[in-house]
This record gives structure tokens, C-alpha cells and sequence, in this order.
């Protein structure tokens, strides 16, 4: 009893709230919860990459075409991503997707949209003396990207990187939508079985992602620190 | 998909096109109130933060790195599911008596919000050298003096846009509030769909109403870019 509130729930479900019925049943709570996370941050990656290199393109059709989908995805609320992938991909691939990787899939185009803006910031950021160099001794423009422009644009990213990363934990509590039964839902799940405990459910689970989410902020500070003292000497 | 019949005509007239406009209203006027509240809230925890004490400068502090690093839904389950048990006797009398759904959206948008609009606005403040409260100081203006009218009115300038972006941020994760049955205009949209299957079409017209809004205020803050805070660094 910490202030008339009673976490004896939280005890007796633990396992369920980190591992969710893993290993007998499916993976859930917090383990399902950094899975989605980190698959969808892994392709978003991707997905950033590719909408960032398009959208510096020097084809204009090309730029406007990648940056009107940015922006477009920007505009919207993660939510309404969320349900247009629910409601399209079945659709499009006459069903067999899983919610996991529905969510997935909303995640990462969403994220993508932020990313690309991230690399484009890291892109336009380098000076633009190097390409001009690079081109002179003779590399093409697409070598000059690869070879001279993205090692150091994403080195400088890294920060920025890792803040997704956070956002993206935060953002994976939106799964509780579509039923995936990750920590929030798990949270939901229990506080709807027992009825009685919703304060104590809903402060351990906010701490629970604060304790993550923090880790990596600090994380991500730590970096940008690093990078600053590299670059001044 | 082939087969699938569009029915635009659901959405621009008739019922369901008054479901999603007053959904649209909820969506304006939820956001309108936490702004202006996430506004003031985020105002007094930047000052705490720049405090010279330091329990208050803590406070803030962990107000911040709390809120910003816990997800909006969790927040917004806490304050409807479980504030009764933290909440005293008199605020929770008070609460029942409102729309408690609407009320308890707007305390989670307003605090979560309000965290990141206190780094905003410290930053801005940071971002003014200090030699010019040196010098407002050493010109015979008090602290606060110097605050009205050295620092404040230019930090003020520099915070605007990303105060807006905060505001835009805060209009888009207003859609949360469906999930506590908030009818705004995400919950309108769907409730849409499945009186009608029309989802394409109800989730088209959510899609625009958002898109248009977060289009309008980027535009505005362009402009503001150019016109106000450009030609302030050219001198």
C-alpha cells in the first residue's frame, strides 16, 4: 500500500505486463511493445532514407511528388495513418495481414514522413563546398552522395535518430486501437478484468515507459554532446 | 476493391456529412481549450524551470522529462480511468459534474503539451545572449524590467513557431480523445463507417479536414519565417 493505493495487481500480473504469455502463448506487454518498436523504427529507417534522398532530388517532379507525400503524412494524426492501413490493406492484399504487422506497417509509413524530414535537415546540413569538391575529382553526383554526403549527414542524425526511437515507443501505444496486446493494452485488459485498480495500473505502466523512454532521451543528449566535442576539435 | 461502389454523396450532404461537421467542432474546440491552457500551464513551468531556487527548478524538471516521456494515451486513461483515487474529494465532485470525457481529454492534451511548450519557450529565452541582460541590467532596468523589455519581446519572436508546431502537434493528437469516446472528429469519422461502410469516404473527409488544417497553420508559419524572423537576421 504506497498512499492508499494497492500495486498488489501489478505483482501478481508481472510477467504478464513484460512478457505478456510468452513463452507458452503469444509475446506481449512491454517485450511486444519494444518489438513493434524497433521493427518499425528498423524500416522506417529505410523508408526515411529513400523519402529524404527524393526529396532533395534535383527532378523537380520527383521533389514535389516526395514532399507533397510528406507533408501529407504529416498532416494527418498517427490515429487516422493507423485506420486508413486497417481499412486499405486488407483491401489491397484481400486480407491475411496480421494486426502486428498492420500496426507495423502504420508505423513506419507515419514515422517514415519524420525521418525523411530528419535526413533531408542532415543532407542540406553539410556544406555544400564538399559535394562541389567531391565532383570535382571526378565522382558522379550519386557517388558524391553515397561516398562524401550521407557518412557524415547520418553521422550528425544519430541524435535526432534516437529521439524517434522514443517517440516511436510512445507512438506504439496507439496498437491498443486495433487490439494488439502490447503494454497498453495489456493495461486496459487488466484494469478491465479487475475493475478496481485503474490508478495503480495506469501509474505503474506510465512509469514503465518512462523508465524506457528516458533511458534513450538521456541517451540521444549523451550523443549530441559527443558529436559536438568531436566536431570541435 | 473492384467492386467496391463510391458514395461521395454520404459525405457532402445529408446526416453523416452533420456527423462529421460537428465532429469538427469538437476536434476545434478541444484543441482551442488546451491550448490556451497547455499555453499558460507550459508559461509557469518555464519559469519554475529558470528559477533560482532550486526545488522549484527540480520540480519543473521532473514535471518535464515526466510528461514528455510517458505516451498521451496512457495519460489520458490515467486521468479518466484513475484520478478518482489521487484526485481530492472536491475536484473529483467538480469533475463529475462536467463532461467528464471532454475534461479529462483536456487535462491530458493541456499537461502533456504543456512540458513541451516549457522547453520551447526556455529555449527561446536561452537562445538570447546574456550579455544583453548584462547590459539591459548595467543600464539601470530591474530583472524583471529587463525581462519585459529586452528579453521577453525577442525570445517571444523566436518562440512562436515552435509554440504553432506544438499547437499543430496538439490539434493532431486530439484524435486520442476518441478512445475515451470524445466525439470528436476521428470518433465521427468512424462511427461513420460503421453505420455505413463507407470507410473510404468518411476516412477521406477526416483526412482532409486534418490535412487542410495542418496545411493552413505550416503555411502561416512559413510566412511568418519569411516576413518577420528573416529579415531580423539579415541586420
Amino acid at each position: 500500500m504506497i498512499g492508499g493505493l494497492d500495486f498488489s495487481v501489478v505483482w501478481d500480473n508481472l510477467s504478464y505486463f513484460f512478457i505478456g504469455r510468452y513463452p507458452k502463448g503469444r509475446l506481449g506487454g512491454v517485450g511486444l511493445t519494444l518489438y513493434l518498436a524497433v521493427v518499425s523504427l528498423a524500416l522506417s529507417f529505410i523508408g526515411g532514407l529513400v523519402l529524404g534522398l527524393l526529396s532533395v532530388s534535383r527532378n523537380r517532379l520527383i521533389k514535389w511528388g516526395s514532399m507533397t507525400v510528406i507533408q501529407t503524412i504529416r498532416g494527418m494524426p498517427l490515429l487516422m495513418v493507423i485506420f486508413w492501413m486497417f481499412f486499405l490493406l486488407p483491401a489491397m492484399l484481400g486480407g491475411g495481414m496480421t494486426a502486428d504487422w498492420t500496426i507495423i506497417v502504420a508505423l513506419t509509413l507515419f514515422t517514415s514522413a519524420y525521418m525523411s524530414e530528419i535526413v533531408r535537415a542532415g543532407i542540406v546540413g553539410i556544406p555544400k563546398g564538399q559535394t562541389e569538391a567531391a565532383i570535382s575529382t571526378g565522382l558522379s553526383h550519386g557517388q558524391a552522395m553515397i561516398h562524401i554526403i550521407l557518412p557524415q549527414a547520418l553521422r550528425n542524425m544519430i541524435p535526432s535518430f534516437v529521439n524517434q526511437f522514443v517517440s516511436m515507443i510512445k507512438d506504439t501505444s496507439l496498437a491498443f486501437i486495433v487490439g494488439v496486446t502490447e503494454l497498453t493494452q495489456v493495461a486496459t485488459q487488466m484494469n478491465n478484468r479487475t475493475m478496481l485498480y485503474p490508478t495503480e495500473i495506469f501509474l505503474f505502466i506510465a512509469v514503465i515507459y518512462f523508465i524506457i523512454c528516458f533511458a534513450f532521451t538521456e541517451l540521444s543528449r549523451w550523443l549530441e554532446r559527443r558529436l559536438a566535442y568531436r566536431k570541435s576539435i | 476493391m473492384l467492386t467496391y461502389k463510391f458514395d461521395w454523396a454520404i459525405v457532402t450532404s445529408g446526416k453523416y456529412f452533420d456527423w462529421i461537421v460537428s465532429g469538427f467542432y469538437v476536434t476545434i474546440k478541444l484543441s482551442a481549450v488546451s491550448i490556451a491552457l497547455s499555453f499558460l500551464l507550459g508559461l509557469i513551468i518555464a519559469i519554475m524551470r529558470m528559477s533560482h531556487f532550486r526545488p522549484v527548478r527540480w520540480f519543473a524538471h521532473g514535471y518535464l522529462e515526466f510528461f514528455r516521456n510517458t505516451p498521451l494515451l496512457v495519460q489520458i486513461f490515467f486521468w479518466y480511468f484513475g484520478s478518482y483515487k489521487v484526485l481530492p474529494a472536491v475536484a473529483n465532485d467538480w469533475l463529475v459534474k462536467q463532461d467528464f470525457e471532454f475534461a479529462a481529454a483536456v487535462i491530458a492534451l493541456t499537461i502533456y503539451t504543456s512540458a513541451f511548450i516549457a522547453e520551447d519557450i526556455r529555449s527561446g529565452v536561452r537562445s538570447i545572449p546574456k550579455e544583453q541582460m548584462e547590459a539591459a541590467r548595467s543600464s539601470g532596468f530591474s530583472y524583471i524590467r529587463s525581462m519585459q523589455y529586452i528579453i521577453l519581446p525577442q525570445a517571444v519572436r523566436l518562440t512562436i513557431p515552435p509554440l504553432i508546431n506544438q499547437f499543430l502537434n496538439l490539434m493532431k493528437n486530439s484524435s486520442l480523445a476518441m478512445t475515451i469516446g470524445v466525439a470528436e472528429l476521428m470518433y465521427q469519422a468512424r462511427q461513420v463507417e460503421s453505420y455505413t461502410f463507407k470507410g473510404f469516404e468518411a476516412f477521406s473527409a477526416a483526412t482532409l479536414v486534418y490535412v487542410a488544417l495542418s496545411f493552413t497553420i505550416t503555411g502561416l508559419m512559413t510566412l511568418y519565417d519569411k516576413k518577420v524572423l528573416q529579415p531580423l537576421k539579415g541586420r
